[in-house]
C-alpha cells in the first residue's frame, strides 16, 4: 500500500519537472520579447529591462536560474505588473478559487450522489428518468452558457441574487458555485447511479437483505461504500475540469480568483505569469490525481490486495 | 465478408430501434445540411452590418432577430455551424489518426514497446491540457488551423487506449494466431483481421469525441482565445450574446439553444451507436 503511494509520487515528481521545463521553453519560443507591445524604448533602457528580468543571459542559464528559483517556490516577477511577483499573485487569487471550487464540489456531491443513488434504487421509475434526463442536460449545457442564463433569470429577471463579485454582497457566492458545480453534479449523478446499480446486484447485498436489514440500512451501510467508488475516482480528474471551469465562472461573475488572473495574463501576454500559473495548475492537477487514486485504493479492498 | 455485413446490418437494426439515437441522428443530418448549404439558405449576409437597424427582436424579416450591429442572427448561426462543425470533424480526425495509430502499434507489437507507449499515455492523461492549449494559442497566435491541431492532439489519448485494448484482444484470437503461423505479413494481418474488428469502437468513440471537441472550441472562443472575428463559431456568438444579454436576450438564447441541442444530438447518437455496435458494453 505505502509502496504503491511512494511509487506514484516517484512518477509524479519527474512529470512536474518535465512539464515545467516544457512550458519554460515553449514560452521562450514565443515570437517577440515581452516588452515589444509597449512604445519603442531606447536601446539602453531595453538592455536594462532585459538585465533586470534576466533575459540577457544565455537561455540555458535562464532555465537553470528559473528552475532553481521554482524549487524554492519563487515564480519570478510579473512582466505586466512591475513590482509584483507571480508567486504573490498566485497566492492572492488562490484562496478565492479554492473557496469557489470547494462550494462547487459540495453542491455537485450532494445533488449528484443523492440523485444518482435515488435513481439507482428506484430504477426505471419516474425518480430515475427525470433526474437522469436533467443530468444529460447538465452535461450538454456548457458552463459558459449555464452561468449567463442563471444570471439572466435570477439576477436580471427576478432580481433575487447578485450577479457579480465575491464576498461583497450577501448571496453573491450562490450563483457562481451552482454554475461551476452543475456539470459535476450531472456527471456524479450518472457515475453514482452506475456504481450503485452494480453494487446492488452483488451477493453481499443479497446477504444483507436476507438477514433482514431494512432497505435503507442495506443502502447506507453496505451499498454506498462500493457504489460511490466511481465518484471518488472521478473527483481527481475533475479538478482539472474545475480549473478550466473557474476560468469561465470567474470571468462571467467577475471574481478576483486565479482563473481570471490566468485569462487576463493570457490576453496581456504576461509571459512570466502564464508560465508560473501553468506550472502551478499542472502541479495541482497531478497532486489531486494522486490523491484520488490513493482514496480509491483505500475504499476498494479488492484494488488494495491486487497491488 | 458475409459475416461482416451481417454484423453491420444487425447494428443498423438496433440503432433504428433506439428512438433517442434516431432523433439525434436526424437533427445532426439537418444541421450538417444547413451548414453545408448555408450560403444558399441564409436569408441575409452574415457579415453585412446595418448600424441604423441595430438590435432587432425576432420578426418575419429577421427570423431570430439581429445583433447590435444589425446583422441577421439566423444567418450568423448558420455560418457559425460551419465553423463549429468543421472544428468538431477536423479536430476529431486529427485525434483519430494519432490515437488509432498509437493504439495499434502499442497493442500489436506489445511487450516493451507497449508498456513504454502506454506509460506515455498515462502521464499525458494527468496533464492540464486546457491550459496547454491556451498557452499555445497565446504563444503562436489565434490561428484556426493551430486550434484544430491543438485540440486534436489533446483528444487522442482515450482513443489510443480503446484501440490498444481492442487490438490486444483480437491478437490472441485463434484465427489470428493461425494467420500468423501461416506467415501472413504485418500489413496483411492488419488489413484483413485487425482493421475490420476495431472499426466499430472507433466509430463509436469518434462520435462521442466530436461534442467534446466542439465544447473545447466554444470554451476557448468564449474566453476570446479561439475563433477570431469576422469569423464566428457558436462559441463566439454565445460570447457576444452574453455581452448584450441584459437588453437583447435573444442574442444569447438562440445560439445557446442551438449549441446545446447539437451537443445533445451528438451525445444521444453516439450512445445509440455504442449500444448498437457493442451490446456488451452497457451505457453505465
Amino acid at each position: 500500500m505505502l509502496q504503491v503511494i511512494l511509487k506514484r509520487i516517484a512518477i509524479a515528481i519527474p512529470v512536474i519537472l518535465i512539464v515545467a521545463s516544457l512550458t519554460f521553453f515553449l514560452v521562450r519560443m514565443a515570437p517577440g520579447g515581452p516588452f515589444d507591445a509597449e512604445k519603442v524604448v531606447p536601446p539602453q533602457v531595453m538592455k536594462n529591462l532585459n538585465a533586470v528580468y534576466n533575459l540577457d543571459a544565455p537561455l540555458i542559464i535562464q532555465y537553470r536560474d528559473y528552475m532553481f528559483n521554482l524549487i524554492q517556490g519563487d515564480f519570478g516577477p510579473s512582466f505586466r505588473y512591475p513590482g509584483r511577483s507571480v508567486t504573490e499573485m498566485i497566492f492572492t487569487g488562490l484562496p478565492v478559487t479554492f473557496e469557489l471550487a470547494f462550494y462547487a464540489i459540495i453542491v455537485a456531491m450532494i445533488i449528484g450522489s443523492l440523485a444518482g443513488v435515488i435513481a439507482a434504487v428506484k430504477r426505471n421509475t419516474l425518480l430515475d428518468y427525470v433526474p437522469m434526463t436533467i443530468a444529460m442536460i447538465g452535461i450538454c449545457m456548457p458552463t459558459f452558457l449555464l452561468g449567463p442564463l442563471l444570471v439572466l433569470y435570477f439576477g436580471i429577471y427576478l432580481e433575487a441574487l447578485p450577479v457579480s463579485g465575491w464576498g461583497s454582497l450577501p448571496g453573491d457566492k450562490i450563483l457562481p458555485s451552482i454554475t461551476l458545480g452543475a456539470a459535476y453534479a450531472a456527471y456524479i449523478a450518472r457515475l453514482s447511479r452506475g456504481g450503485m446499480l452494480e453494487t446492488l446486484s452483488q451477493d453481499y447485498i443479497r446477504t444483507a437483505r436476507a438477514k433482514g436489514l431494512p432497505e435503507h440500512q442495506v443502502i447506507i451501510k453496505h451499498a454506498l461504500q462500493g457504489g460511490l467508488v466511481p465518484v471518488v475516482s472521478f473527483l481527481g480528474p475533475a479538478v482539472a475540469g474545475l480549473i478550466g471551469g473557474s476560468f469561465v465562472v470567474e470571468t462571467i461573475f467577475q471574481i478576483p480568483g486565479l482563473g481570471r488572473f490566468y485569462v487576463e495574463a493570457a490576453f496581456n501576454r504576461d509571459y512570466t505569469m502564464i508560465l508560473g500559473t501553468t506550472i502551478f495548475f499542472s502541479t495541482l492537477i497531478i497532486f489531486f490525481n494522486l490523491l484520488s487514486d490513493v482514496a480509491v485504493l483505500l475504499m476498494n479492498p479488492r484494488a488494495r490486495s491486487q497491488t | 465478408m458475409n459475416q461482416e455485413s451481417s454484423l453491420w446490418s444487425d447494428a443498423w437494426r438496433r440503432l433504428l430501434a433506439n428512438k433517442a439515437a434516431v432523433a439525434g441522428g436526424i437533427i445532426l443530418l439537418v444541421l450538417i445540411f444547413l451548414a453545408i448549404f448555408a450560403p444558399w439558405i441564409a436569408p441575409h449576409s452574415y457579415s453585412y452590418q446595418n448600424l441604423e437597424l441595430g438590435a432587432q427582436p425576432p420578426s418575419s424579416e429577421f427570423l431570430l432577430g439581429t445583433d447590435t450591429l444589425g446583422r441577421d442572427l439566423f444567418s450568423r448561426i448558420l455560418y457559425g455551424a460551419r465553423v463549429s462543425l468543421l472544428v468538431g470533424f477536423v479536430a476529431t480526425s486529427v485525434a483519430l489518426v494519432i490515437g488509432v495509430s498509437w493504439g495499434i502499434v502499442a497493442g500489436y507489437f506489445g511487450g516493451r514497446i507497449d508498456s513504454v507507449m502506454m506509460r506515455i499515455v498515462d502521464v499525458l492523461y494527468g496533464l492540464p491540457f486546457i491550459i496547454f492549449i491556451i498557452l499555445l494559442m497565446v504563444i503562436f497566435g489565434r490561428n484556426i488551423w493551430l486550434l484544430f491541431g491543438a485540440i486534436g492532439a489533446v483528444e487522442w489519448l482515450t482513443m489510443a487506449r480503446i484501440v490498444r485494448g481492442q487490438v490486444l484482444t483480437i491478437k490472441t484470437q485463434e484465427y489470428v494466431l493461425a494467420a500468423q503461423a501461416m506467415g501472413v505479413s504485418n500489413i496483411q494481418m492488419f488489413r484483413k483481421h485487425i482493421y475490420p474488428n476495431i472499426l466499430g469502437p472507433i466509430a463509436v468513440y469518434a462520435t462521442l469525441t466530436i461534442p467534446q471537441v466542439m465544447l473545447l472550441e466554444a470554451f476557448l472562443s468564449f474566453l476570446g482565445l479561439g475563433i477570431q472575428p469576422p469569423m464566428s463559431s457558436w462559441g463566439t456568438l454565445i460570447r457576444y450574446g452574453v455581452e448584450s444579454m441584459e437588453e437583447y436576450s435573444w442574442l444569447l438564447i438562440y445560439p445557446g439553444f442551438t449549441f446545446t441541442l447539437t451537443l445533445f444530438a451528438l451525445n444521444f447518437f453516439g450512445d445509440g451507436l455504442r449500444d448498437a455496435l457493442d451490446p456488451k458494453i452497457s451505457s453505465d
